[in-house]
Order: structure tokens, then sequence, then C-alpha cells
């Protein structure tokens, strides 16, 4: 096949690559995929700095919100064949519904699986969680079936080259998104008063409470920002690794993971968690074998809960102290 | 948030764990919501009196049938359920069929869903033989629903048409054939065979090999491994990845890293599309050569752009129409497309050619011999020559129960998001 010959060839790889090449390649995948366990942890971490719950739901929000995007955005057939679906909108106008369809379902998940068991332990609500993912996920299947499907990437165009890797405009956009919700988030908690409210509710409810911050509106806007950053992770690594029913639980341990890395309450940890996980698992996939991909992710999960968790909370734990 | 909060931390861990255990095995076997609409009832083929004279009416004729109409080979099982009943109906509209005692026969089609499930398999086989009283089964959908039934069909000693592809239904380890079963669809080896073809044609000498890990993969990965041993192509690099994975840039980059010329993957759309796309995205270009498993609209639905030019042999109903008329087998794939449309109103699958192949086979036997399981037996072990099916050009013998090698295959090109037939003599310039 010679280059040009076909609509869909672009820059030509230096074939075969170097070590060093395949290196850098290793690794841009690695950030490209650390960055949507970045955005699930950055989820976790603003549930729990605000409840105290784990929700491990949260990565059937990126699978709603990559499944939502792709509907509004596409010709699609549901509920096996028996709902046709051809709306074909634009795309922002897709991420932008399906930010929001993965909003309401945070919030309906606050409002009717954890406010109603309020009075029971952390640890119940946590297990709240797991069962509405199970629940979530059976009704993606009922809806979606097991085939993959793939979003329109947000940019067409020649990939890019960096030190002989390639690097996919979807990439790149994955990474700048995840970078903007970072610092809006940031932005958010720092400088807004609702933001403010957030974190005080997290530092001292009852304090809060006496102070007219209604806790339980703020453990709502908790899973709504959450579920928004989750559905954000996956609608835009769905042109990459495409979306399927059964992602959400290994994107839920992923980022549980990144951000037990990160030191439980630090959201910039939980970026650098998420981002070192992708790596680790890139490099570990591609030197040692794939099979060992999440095998990988678990060896660091244990490595950092016996050796490190500590040292990693504490720091954490001032860090928030310090302002998030 | 004390110390104290670690505990349900480590416990969540270990929860965490568990889960990511139980994972693959929710994966591996993907399910489908099963369609109870769908699910046919165990059919009775109407019984039609023929009107014209002729010969006198003897009694009818059963065949059993078991097909996967639920669960989650269905999609697969359906369209040979379908088939089956067609057929049928089509014999019995004409007046049945003509058997060596002179006198015409209708069909009676005792037909069962195993759910996709083995077990199931087993039980409708023995409900088939014990209650039912069949002379000859055709069925099994799946590998394991197939490999399931032959102990109880031999013991029987029913004959048993397998519907599905694994080269273990009709070999015993020892190499020889079980005396009982014979299956229409072909192995995996004439399709690596095909391949080959391509790859001599364009002069590789190293290839890369990325396959599923499950049956599928391996068996087609092995099938390619003695091929090309055999002409002396080196593969420079194998790899798998488990079913359900949508992320290929580890094995994807280390084929970058080689001298390869070419990509032989093992898979069917769910990983297939995706790979395929991130192929494209990573800028190799090497030519990519699919196997059989990617024959169907959902590769090119869901890989778009990327799939251009993509390669795969398959059998020939997927591209029927374009075949020269010089094909043995095109007036028949036309017919059962066509019959097919007209009875279901859409295309028929592959998987319906095989249930074809097994129906028309057991026609042909009742015309020799009569419904006696041991003749019909001896008949299609030695008198299915030059049978012109749907799945290929049958010769089956007692050294070979399937019958059909690669003249049964062609290799479809995909271009303008259509299959495209690539004629032997055009193998060097594809893609």
């Amino acid at each position: 096949m010679r280059e040009g010959d076909l609509p869909h060839t672009r820059t030509a790889l230096v074939h075969p690559m170097t070590f060093t090449d395949q290196l850098v390649q290793f690794f841009a995948s690695g950030v490209t995929q650390g960055s949507i366990y970045a955005l699930i942890a950055l989820g976790f971490v603003t549930i729990y700095n605000v409840t105290g719950i784990v929700n491990f739901s949260q990565g059937e929000f990126a699978v709603i919100g990559g499944f939502v995007a792709i509907t509004v955005a596409h010709k699609i057939s549901l509920f096996r064949g028996n709902a046709q679906v051809a709306l074909e909108w634009p795309l922002p106008v897709a991420i932008l519904i399906g930010v929001a369809a993965a909003v309401i379902v945070g919030s309906l998940l606050y409002r009717l699986g954890i406010q109603p068991a309020r009075q029971a332990s952390t640890l119940s609500q946590i297990v709240v969680t797991i069962g509405a993912s199970i629940a979530l996920r059976g009704l993606i299947l009922l809806a979606w079936g097991t085939d993959p499907y793939r979003l329109t990437p947000f940019t067409s165009g020649a990939p890019l080259r960096l030190f002989g890797a390639v690097i996919t405009r979807q990439s790149l956009w994955v990474i700048a998104l995840t970078g903007l919700a970072v610092i809006a988030l940031y932005l958010f908690f720092q400088y807004t008063l609702t933001g403010k409210a957030l974190r005080a509710s997290s530092a001292n409810p009852n304090a809060a409470r006496l102070m007219g911050i209604n806790t339980s509106r703020m453990g709502l806007l908790a899973f709504a920002l959450s579920a928004a950053l989750g559905a954000v992770g996956g609608i835009v690594i769905a042109p990459i690794t495409f979306m399927t029913y059964d992602r959400g639980l290994m994107l839920s341990l992923k980022g549980f993971v990144a951000m037990i890395m990160g030191g439980l309450t630090n959201p910039f940890g939980a970026v650098l968690g998420g981002l070192l996980l992708g790596v680790v698992e890139s490099l570990a996939a591609g030197l040692l074998s794939p099979g060992y991909r999440d095998a990988f992710t678990f060896i660091v999960l244990f490595l950092v809960l016996l050796v490190r968790l500590g040292g990693l909370r504490r720091r954490g734990a001032s860090a928030a102290m310090a302002g998030l | 948030m004390g110390t104290k909060r670690f505990g349900p931390f480590a416990l969540l861990a270990v929860l965490a764990l568990i889960l990511a255990a139980c994972a693959p095995a929710a994966t591996a076997v993907p399910t489908q919501p099963p369609a109870p609409t769908e699910a046919p009832q165990p059919t009775e083929a109407p019984v039609v009196e023929p009107t014209q004279a002729g010969p006198e009416q003897g009694e009818p004729y059963r065949i059993g049938a078991f097909f996967s109409s639920t669960g989650p080979v269905s999609s697969l099982g359906v369209p040979e359920a379908n088939t089956a009943t067609m057929l049928v109906d089509q014999i019995n509209a004409a007046g049945g069929v003509l058997g060596p005692d002179g006198m015409l026969h209708l069909l009676e089609l005792k037909m069962y869903d195993d759910q996709s499930d083995p077990t199931v398999a087993v039980e409708v086989v023995k409900k088939l033989i014990e209650e039912d009283q069949v002379p000859v089964i055709v069925g099994g959908t799946g590998s394991p629903q197939s490999i399931g039934v032959i102990e109880t069909v031999t013991a029987a000693e029913v004959p048993f048409i397998s519907v599905a592809s694994s080269s273990a239904i009709v070999n015993k380890p020892d190499g020889t054939q079980q005396t009982w079963v014979f299956k229409t669809p072909q192995q995996n080896l004439p399709v690596a065979q095909v391949q080959l073809d391509w790859m001599t044609a364009h002069g590789f000498t190293k290839v890369a090999s990325l396959g599923v890990n499950n049956a599928f993969g391996a068996d087609s990965m092995a099938a390619l491994r003695t091929v090309t041993a055999d002409a002396g192509i080196e593969i420079v690099y194998e790899g798998t990845f488990e079913p359900g994975t949508t992320d290929f840039s580890a094995q994807l980059t280390s084929i970058a890293g080689t001298d390869a010329e070419a990509l032989v993957v093992h898979a069917t759309p769910g990983e297939g599309a995706p790979l395929t796309v991130q192929f494209r995205d990573l800028g190799l270009v090497i030519p990519i050569i699919h196997n059989h498993g990617i024959g169907n609209r959902a590769f090119i639905d869901t890989a778009g752009a990327a799939a251009e030019g993509v390669l795969f042999p398959i059998g020939k109903l997927l591209v029927a129409e374009q075949l020269p008329d010089s094909d043995p087998q095109k007036a028949t794939l036309l017919q059962y497309a066509a019959d097919y449309n007209a009875a279901f109103g859409s295309a028929p699958s592959t998987f319906g050619g095989h249930a074809w192949d097994g129906l028309m086979m057991v026609k042909a036997a009742f015309e020799a011999v009569g419904a006696d399981s041991a003749a019909i037996r001896d008949y299609l072990e030695t008198s299915i020559t030059n049978f012109t099916g749907i799945s290929g050009v049958f010769n089956i013998s007692a050294a070979d129960h399937t019958g059909i090698g690669k003249e049964s295959l062609v290799l479809v090109q995909i271009t303008g998001g259509n299959w495209a037939y690539v004629p032997p003599t055009d193998y060097a310039n594809v893609p």
C-alpha cells in the first residue's frame, strides 16, 4: 500500500520504530489513558471530600456520558434494533447532552440512593454505589448491547509527530480537556462561594450547617460535578478506545487506585496518580506483556496500600487543609 | 478523617480486586438480552397435502434440528433456524422428498432451541433421539453445543451434521474422524491458506500475527503458524489480547517496532474494529488482513473509514453477485439469498448457509437411502461428492468429515464501505 492511496492514510510512521521511539509511544499512550483515570479520580475525590463516600458508580458516569453523546451524534439502533435514533446533531451539542445526561443520573443516584441512606454508615453508602453501578451497567447493556461504539474524533487531520512517536489529535484533546478540568475545578473550589461552601461541608459538616450551608445540597452538587467529570472522560476517550457497556467497572477501579495514589483527598494528587497509573500500565503492557496491563494496576494498588498509604495520605490531608 | 478510616479502605481494596477478578468472566461471555419474540417454539412443519397426481404418499421423514435461537450466539442461531424452516417449507410445498421406495415423503422438522447452552443442547438431542425418534440431526450453533452432543449421538448411532466450526467437532484426538459426526463450516486452516496465497503473491517473508485470546483466536493463529512455517514465512511478532479489549496501543506499537510486512488479525468486530482504527491512527502503512471473523456489517459500520482497504478470506455468500459466472456455487448462492430475503426480509448470513448445507445433505440422503440412520451415515460419508452448497463444494470422505477446502473461500477487500471480491489473479494488487 502506498501512502495516500486511501483516505485514511496519514503521516507514515517510520517503520520499523526504534526502541526509543517505542518508549515515547508507550509514554504518550499512557498519558492519554492516564488522563481518563485522572478525570475519574477527580470525581472520586470530589465526592469523597464532600460526603466521605467512595462512589463506585464513577466509571458508569463515563460510560453513560460516552454512549449518550454517541447516540446523539450518530445514527444508531438501540434495544437490539427495536429503536432507531438518527439525530446526528453537531458534536458540541452531543457532548453537552452527554454530560447533562450523566449529571442527571448522578443527581438521581444521590437523591434516590445516598440521601435516603444518610443515617447508614459510610461503608453501607459505598455499597449502595456498588449496587447502583451494577444496576446502571445492566441498563446500559439493555439499551446499547454488547457492541463497541465509536464517537467521531473532535477534530480531523493528520496525527502529530513527537520524537518518532505518533500522537493523534484526539489524544491532545484528552490531555487538554483534563488540564482544563483540573484548573476549572481548582478555580471553582478556590474562588466561588459555592466552591467554598463545598469545602466547608467537607472540612466540618456540623459547623457548615450552623453557618447556614445546606450540606445535603452540597452532596447533590458533588455528585453532579463528579458525574460531569466522568462524562467528559468517557466522551473524550470514545473516539480512541470506543465505548462498551462494561467499561465502567474497570474505569471505577482504576480511578479509585489513582485516587488512593494521590492521597484520597487531594485533587492534584489524584491527577498525578491517574497519569502515573496510565504510564505504568502502558509501559508494563508494552515492555512485558499486554496481559499484565491490569495486573500492574493492582500491584500498584497493593504497594500503595501496604507501604505508602500513610505517607501519601498525610501529605494529601495537609494539602486539603491548605485549600485542596 | 482519623486513621481508623483505613479499615474500610483496605476492605474496599480487597473488594476491588475481587470485582476485577470477576470482570473477565463477565466480559468473556457477551450477554445479549434474550428476545422472547424471536424464540421459535419447537416447530413442526406444516403438513401440506400434495394435490398433484404422481407417486404415492409415504410416511413423513423426520429431521431433528437444534439451534441457539436465544442466548449469546443467537445472532448465529436465528438465521440457521430460519433457514431450516424455510427449506422444509419449500420442499414440502413441492410435494416432499421422493424416497428410494418410489413414494413421496413430506418432511417433518423437529426443531428445538438450545438457548446457547451446551447442557440444554444435550437434553434436546436426547429428546430428539428418544421421543421424536429422528433418524438424523442437524444443528449445534456454537462449537461448545456441537462438541457437547457428540457422545450422545455416537452412543445412539444417529448421524449428526454440525453447523459450528471448531475442528474438534469432527476430529478425534488421534486424527481420525468422529464416526457419526459431520460438519459444514470450513476449518480455520483453509482461511490461513488463502491469507498465505495473498502473502506469497506479494512476496512477503515477515508478518505479524495478533489474535483474540480464546478458542477461536488460538485455533486461527495456530493455523497461520502451520501454513507460514511450510512456506518459509517468518512470524516476527505474535501477540494476543483478551476478549473485550478496546485499547491495542501496546501491541500495535510493538508491531511498529518490527520489520513485519503485513499484519494478520484474528478477531471478531468487537475487537477487530477498534484495533483497525488504532492501527490506522498509529500511521502504520503495512497492509492489514483479518480472518473470517469480521465478515459482517458491524465491522464496516464500527470501523468506518479505517476499514477501507482491509482484506479478509470468507465464504462466497458475502460477494455472491460479484463472483464470475464460471463459479460452480454462484447460482445456488444467489437462489438462497433471494429465497431468504423473500421469506425474512433480510440478507442471509454465512451461518444460515451452514444450516442450508446440512439440511440439503439430509434431503439428498433421504432421496438415496430413505430414513435409516446407518444408511444415512454411510451415504454422507461416501456419496457427498461435488455437492454444491452454500459454504463450498463438498467432497466428504472417511478421512475428512468436513469436505471443503480453500476453494470454498474468497478474498474480500473492503472498498467504499462495501465488500469487493478479489480474484486470485489480483492478490498482488491488493490492497
